[in-house]
């Protein structure tokens, strides 16, 4: 059943995807929730009522990252899912592939560094008022591993303005004081972007990892709070 | 290859050419620029780093105006991404 009020994530696998099993063992293991993967062949799914991009490198990040992924049949069930007002979030790649698919404003361009990075990051909770992060104190900041090579977020003037009169910036790179400015900013994100939702807030892209870090033996369990608010917010 | 049985017929080639907007910074070019440099070469004053697509198509019964509105097609929606890059494309027969 759509939109059953009992958590059933649905995890979507292209070619090159490879954040999967972490996502599924962060929802059924540790937050004991439905999930299931759906192959990027499948063209709809009645079950789930909330939707995960996980990371990795769809179809191998050619052309550009997230470009091709876009036209799997999967994707036509995302754009309707989303546009029925269901929860949405891209991770890292998913992300990427949110931005091409223009499910979030914006694109990715190649860390100004022209480095792979990899390491934890400070966040800082700009928004708290959307399902995505409303388990989080607004301001607070914590810390969730990155890992990638086209986190460099841009969007045009207009399109920034936008971001900010809805409040669509929901986490911003920063350092462990949560200072917001080019030393904390790892990638030339503009305004240290680092996660973003739409306009109606039901679809959320970030380049951290959250399900990298939802136990305490792991380093943190920073990211939880991410996977908690969508499950306390599915419609 | 012309094929056996098959009214033989000329290739097109379409080349595409994909660049970054001039208002984004260009950092693979700058850093191009740098190695140039390096190299002991002065007068390079701008480098712009971009992606060389070549596409070979059929075009029998079809016009230019109908092959140039299909590449505008696919530069819009997947050859380039319009927020941040250009491209422009040229034809080629051979």
């Amino acid at each position: 059943m759509p939109f059953d009020k009992k958590p059933y994530f649905g995890i979507l696998v292209f070619p090159g995807t490879n954040c999967e099993t972490d996502c599924f063992h962060v929802l059924n293991n540790i937050l004991k929730v439905r999930c299931k993967y759906i192959w990027h062949k499948e063209s709809h799914d009645d079950d789930i009522n909330a939707i995960i991009i996980p990371g990795g490198f769809s179809y191998g990040d050619y052309l550009r990252s997230g470009a091709v992924a876009r036209f799997s049949p999967i994707m036509s069930f995302v754009r309707e899912f989303a546009s029925k007002g269901g929860l949405v979030t891209g991770i890292c790649n998913g992300f990427q592939i949110l931005l091409e698919e223009n499910l979030l404003p914006g694109a990715m361009l190649r860390n100004n560094t022209l480095k792979f990075i990899c390491r934890y990051s400070y966040l800082k909770v700009i928004d708290a008022g959307n399902p995505f992060t409303s388990g989080y104190e607004k301001g607070k900041i914590i810390s969730m591993p990155i890992r990638h090579n086209e986190g460099n977020y841009y969007i045009d003037e207009k399109g920034l303005i936008d971001l900010k009169e809805n409040n669509q910036i929901i986490l911003k790179y920063c350092n462990s004081d949560g200072i917001t400015d080019a030393s904390s900013n790892p990638n030339g994100s503009i305004e240290n972007i680092a996660g973003i939702c739409n306009k109606k807030r039901n679809v959320f892209g970030l380049m951290p990892h959250p399900e990298a870090c939802c136990e305490k033996i792991l380093g943190s369990d920073d990211g939880r709070a991410v996977f908690e608010s969508m499950i306390n917010n599915i419609i | 290859m012309p094929v056996k049985g098959q009214v033989n017929f000329i290739m097109l080639k379409v080349n595409v050419y994909v660049t970054l907007k001039k208002e984004i910074l260009d950092a693979q070019g700058l850093v191009i620029k740098k190695a140039i440099k390096q190299i002991g070469y002065d007068n390079i004053n701008e480098v712009r780093f971009g992606k060389f697509i070549q596409l070979e198509i059929d075009d029998r019964d079809k016009t230019e105006e109908d092959i140039k509105k299909e590449i505008d097609y696919l530069g819009d929606k997947l050859l380039s991404n319009p927020n941040i890059e250009n491209y422009r494309f040229e034809m080629v027969r051979e």
